[in-house]
């Protein structure tokens, strides 16, 4: 397998990017070597395995650009920006489980803030779709607000619903909550034992380090309210169940989540917001039809996603990444905003993609 | 001519040299030349004596056709590992499990599960990520990705690792140990799930050495003696 030489490669972004510009974006153009910090407080270690992280100047780390919302992102909360359209191309830097993939490559990108969520929603999609059209992507969409919803309108308590919102991005641990939560898994002889106790630092040794005995008596407390509340309800589970795994054109999808809203009206909001977007997305000839709707998608990414994502990929190069990706993540810019937090989705196309997929 | 990286010393030099030995290979350190040594028993196998934490390396980089070292070692030092070596025999000594260990008077904590949530609540309260103090990194970040534990942190220990939570470096530790009794005296215990990763002295191909076909009929004859 031959890669496309950089300087087509980087042509390509220009173009995309000249398109993004016509749309009315402004241009924005992210350091290459970005603080860690940042990005290890959003991600955790995981990202220290997809990025290139080294010692920075200030005796902290860097790490070279991985990606280029989480950048922009800060830059547009820090001014307080009014709706915007930004875009930009350049390089980004990922460690790749296969080595014969770039481990730097080039990304054109569009990110929308403010504006209706719907209208934004489809104009995004629409405007990356209309760049890559002629490949005849395969299309995956997804909407990770319907889980979210979902799991809040859970009848249980908020101490089950938080844990399971922290862990939507990680499907393994999110099940073996809902496992422990719905009596699937029963509790350990050990835990049973622990929580009777008289005193269940008996056997417990010095306090050592900086978790304090305060911090371990509260998760007691909170183990103790967890065994005795009951557990969730079978039916609840089920729901959730069919949410995430659910594979339909988009239409036949928005159905078959207004039936399971009969049972969880907490995801009514969620699934109205779903069929404004396919409305605008139909405006705009993109028949919801065409736009296969998967319950898990966008799960298990690292990208932060709370709503809308997709991705499109060269159905007959399932050797190569996907060609675009993009998605809607408010929930970023609260976590970067301090608190404060804007309407925001974007979508990404990697240029190289493109070159591979038509050479 | 296919080059065997060993271990250059200490016991784990010695049970290699025993475990060929039973085989039929019997191979000996060079007494005026420290680092190489003299195979018999079999045509073609040239010993490289190596510190058993540069062998994975060497074998990455295909300057070694075999080598002798800790699984661990190679998992924590390559990345994608098993598409770069080749597990030949697990040869049955230098055993040493890699473990998480909390402290002791966290009764709350028996399993990952609970790790994962007391790293949540330790977060909210202290504002930094639960540390775990650990000098194998790799090993560490995939076995707590692939089990979806969050909000916690790696922090690097060469060495004393059992001391950091006394220390208030680290909340808790990720270490070899082979028999507990450092665990123990330092208050520590480990989560119940079992070990991160069950270490032992591994022989491994280097998918990239260079095999030709002479290296390949070595490499064939050896099998057949080794019985692997």
């Amino acid at each position: 397998m031959t890669l496309p030489p950089k300087a087509t490669e980087r042509a390509e972004a220009e173009r995309l990017l000249a398109l993004f510009l016509d749309h009315g974006a402004e241009r924005v153009e992210p350091d290459l070597l970005l603080p860690a910090d940042t990005l290890l407080d959003l991600y955790g270690e995981d990202i220290r395995a997809r990025a290139f992280v080294t010692p920075g100047p200030d005796g902290g780390e860097a790490m070279l650009r991985p990606d280029f919302t989480v950048p922009v992102v800060q830059w547009h909360m820090a001014r307080r920006g009014d709706p915007a359209r930004y875009a930009y191309a350049g390089s980004i830097f990922r460690r790749q489980p296969d080595p014969s993939r770039p481990h730097e490559y080039l990304q054109a990108g569009f990110e929308l803030f403010g504006h209706d969520a719907a209208e934004a929603d489809a104009e995004v999609f629409d405007l990356i779709h209309a760049q890559v059209a002629h490949l005849r992507p395969r299309i995956v969409t997804g909407d990770t607000g319907i889980l979210t919803a979902a799991v809040m309108g859970l009848e249980t308590t908020a101490d089950r619903r938080n844990a399971l919102l922290r862990h939507i991005w990680r499907p393994l641990r999110f099940r073996a909550l809902l496992d422990r939560f719905s009596g699937k898994t029963p509790v350990a002889p050990a835990r049973a034992d622990l929580l009777a106790a008289a005193d269940p630092f008996a056997e417990a040794g010095p306090e050592i380090g900086l978790r304090s005995r305060t911090e371990v008596e509260t998760r007691l407390a909170a183990l103790r309210a967890d065994a005795a509340a009951p557990p969730l309800a079978a039916r609840d589970v089920a729901l959730i169940d069919d949410i995430l795994s659910l594979s339909a054109p988009s239409d036949a999808a928005l159905e078959r989540l207004r039936d399971i809203a009969v049972d969880l009206p907490a995801i009514t909001p969620a699934t109205d917001g779903l069929a404004r977007r396919l409305d605008a997305l139909d405006a705009r000839g993109i028949a919801p039809a065409r736009l296969r709707f998967e319950g898990s998608h966008g799960r298990s990414t690292m990208e932060y996603y709370d709503g809308f994502v997709f991705t499109l990929s060269l159905p007959d190069r399932p050797d190569l990444p996907p060609v675009a990706t993009g998605g809607r993540y408010d929930a970023l810019t609260r976590a970067l905003g301090g608190g404060d937090g804007m309407r925001a989705v974007g979508g990404v196309i990697r240029p190289g993609v493109i070159l591979e997929g038509t050479a | 001519m296919i080059k065997l990286g060993v271990p250059s010393k200490g016991r784990l030099m010695e049970k290699t040299f025993q475990w060929f030995a039973e085989r039929g290979i019997t191979m000996e350190k060079v007494e005026d030349r420290e680092y190489a040594g003299r195979v018999s028993g079999i045509d073609g196998v040239e010993m490289v004596l190596l510190s058993a934490g540069e062998i994975p390396r060497e074998l990455a980089a295909g300057r070694i056709h075999l080598g002798v070292t800790g699984s661990d070692l190679v998992r924590e030092k390559l990345a994608g590992w098993d598409s770069r070596v080749e597990e030949l025999a697990r040869m049955g000594f230098g055993h040493a499990d890699l473990v998480i260990a909390v402290p002791n008077f966290w009764v709350d904590v028996e399993t990952l599960d609970d790790l994962d949530a007391a790293a949540a609540a330790f977060r909210r309260r202290h504002g930094h990520r639960l540390r775990i103090a650990t000098k194998y990194h790799r090993l560490m970040r995939e076995y707590l990705r692939g089990h979806g534990v969050a909000d916690y942190q790696l922090v690097d220990s060469q060495g004393a690792t059992e001391g950091t939570v006394r220390n208030e470096t680290a909340e808790a530790i990720a270490d070899i140990t082979s028999t507990g009794e450092t665990l123990r005296a330092n208050h520590l215990k480990t989560l119940s799930d079992g070990p991160v990763h069950a270490s032992q002295a591994t022989l491994f191909r280097a998918v990239d050495a260079p095999w030709d076909d002479a290296a390949q009929a070595t490499l064939a004859d050896l099998r057949g003696r080794l019985g692997v």
